[in-house]
């Protein structure tokens, strides 16, 4: 009892000291992560809109596809990246494997089809409520898409913060293709499980509380906006 | 009176259900109300003439083409300003920014409502959206338009605004086809009425000789049920 008080009594104080090394860490983590985030957003809406208001052939397959990778274990998505990215791997010869750049691969890879089914999820319902007047005035449905996007703005930046969410807490995915590089490919999440592993508990646990932070505050702020735009544009 | 529309045999069904069948006609006034007991086919047979509605068959013929739009019952207003909203429909034919603008503020201002230029569409109330809803499709200065049941959940000031807005836009020489069930409003706006039962059409006849001698049993029977 007596080490898990002073193990949190330091971590306390590691992150009231600013401490550099969890500092970086946190840092990565969130370039990583929010980097992953806006791809899977810039692929992810388009492709959820689409997926809405579009009719064309494979459309179900594809939103069944979408359906399912949205649990997509981390591990599974980690060693594909890493099969790709490696040596003998078709993107081998980029020499990604390792960096920063494959965890974002890998977590776009993860975030992306949770975007896209909950982009098709409120673009679907704006669909049914807008589909005749949209229509009636003269939008096409590539038109229609990209106004409903818009007009789902704020339902939509949930769903970024959602797979933000999904980002930063994920740790086999990063774990395989960064490779838990200390400074260079070192993570919140692998940082935790590399250091609980070797008994170094206060940094663990002072990330573990940075990170819990940052899903609460990703929470509280997706709660907040939703309220607001609610009552700001109805 | 030449028409400007023609339905040759229009028949439509919703999985099993007909909800129109045998529809023959052709329309030349320039303000028709359409009327009948609930599920007679009235928004159906609006949605056919407006093309959101494709017949399984017959056809909805236009001898000439004229631009059309459509105010439905409930506005449908996009997450934006009051202005925003009236020029995006501006915005889809292709009209210019600083034409877009003109035509948007002259609608807002026919309709009474320069005031809420700035304010969100969806924050207003019904009454309020549903003018937007009928500025939108006025500054397009369509040709045709076709309205259902534009005043059925409006309180009697807004119905009353909004019949003006109506009258002032069949009077700019728009023709206006109504889905409505106040028959006062028919009596009001309309020159023929059309009545719908059961998916079919059983009468076309102008709005004074309808309201004194319907043509048809089913309307009498109607129209003694509605006035009591």
């Amino acid at each position: 009892m007596s080490e898990i008080a002073q193990s949190l009594t330091l971590a306390s104080e590691l992150i009231a000291t600013g401490d550099n090394r969890l500092a970086a860490i946190v840092g990565l983590s969130l370039q990583v992560s929010l980097s992953a985030t806006l791809l899977s957003c810039a692929l992810g809406i388009p492709l959820g809109a689409l997926l809405a208001v579009g009719r064309f052939p494979g459309r179900h397959a594809l939103i069944i596809l979408f359906n399912g990778l949205m649990g997509l274990p981390p591990v599974v998505v980690g060693l594909l990246v890493y099969l790709l990215l490696s040596r003998a791997g078709p993107l081998g010869e980029l020499g990604l494997l390792f960096t920063p750049t494959a965890m974002v691969i890998a977590q776009t890879v993860l975030v992306m089809p949770i975007i896209a089914a909950l982009t098709l999820q409120v673009i679907e319902d704006e669909w049914h409520e807008y589909r005749e007047q949209l229509r009636s005035l003269g939008a096409s449905r590539l038109r229609a898409g990209r106004t409903l996007i818009w007009n789902a703005r704020f339902s939509l930046t949930t769903a970024g913060l959602a797979g933000f969410g999904r980002a930063i807490a994920e740790v086999g995915a990063v774990m395989i293709v960064g490779g838990n590089i200390d400074g260079v490919t070192r993570v919140m999440t692998t940082t935790i499980a590399l250091e609980t592993s070797k008994g170094d508990l206060p940094l663990a646990l002072a990330l573990g509380a940075i990170l819990i932070t940052v899903v609460l505050l990703v929470n509280a702020v997706a709660f907040f906006l939703r309220q607001w735009a609610e009552k700001r544009w109805g | 009176m030449s028409h400007w529309i023609e339905l040759r045999s229009l028949r439509r069904t919703e999985g099993t259900v007909c909800i129109l069948s045998d529809i023959e006609l052709k329309l030349g006034a320039g303000k028709t109300a359409l009327i009948g007991p609930n599920g007679a086919g009235k928004s159906t047979l609006l949605r056919l003439m407006h093309g959101l509605l494709r017949p399984d068959a017959g056809s909805v013929i236009w001898p000439r083409p004229l631009t059309q739009a459509m105010v439905f019952q409930r506005p449908i207003l996009l997450r934006t300003t009051v202005l925003a909203n009236i020029e995006y429909g501006l915005k889809l034919r292709g009209v210019s920014a600083r034409e877009r603008r003109k035509r948007a503020l002259s609608a807002l201002e026919r309709v009474g409502l320069s005031h809420l230029v700035q304010r969100q569409g969806r924050r207003l109330s019904g009454g309020e959206q549903q003018r937007i809803a009928l500025a939108r499709v006025w500054a397009l200065e369509p040709q045709v338009l076709f309205l259902d049941e534009p005043t059925a959940s409006l309180d009697p000031l807004s119905r009353h605004e909004v019949e003006r807005i109506i009258g002032e836009i069949a009077a700019s020489g728009t023709k206006i086809v109504m889905a409505t069930h106040n028959l006062g409003q028919a009596r009001r706006i309309a020159e023929e009425v059309l009545y719908l039962e059961a998916g079919r059409l059983l009468e076309q006849t102008p709005v004074s000789e309808f309201f004194h001698q319907p043509r048809t049993a089913a309307a009498r029977a109607f129209l003694a049920e509605e006035t009591g």
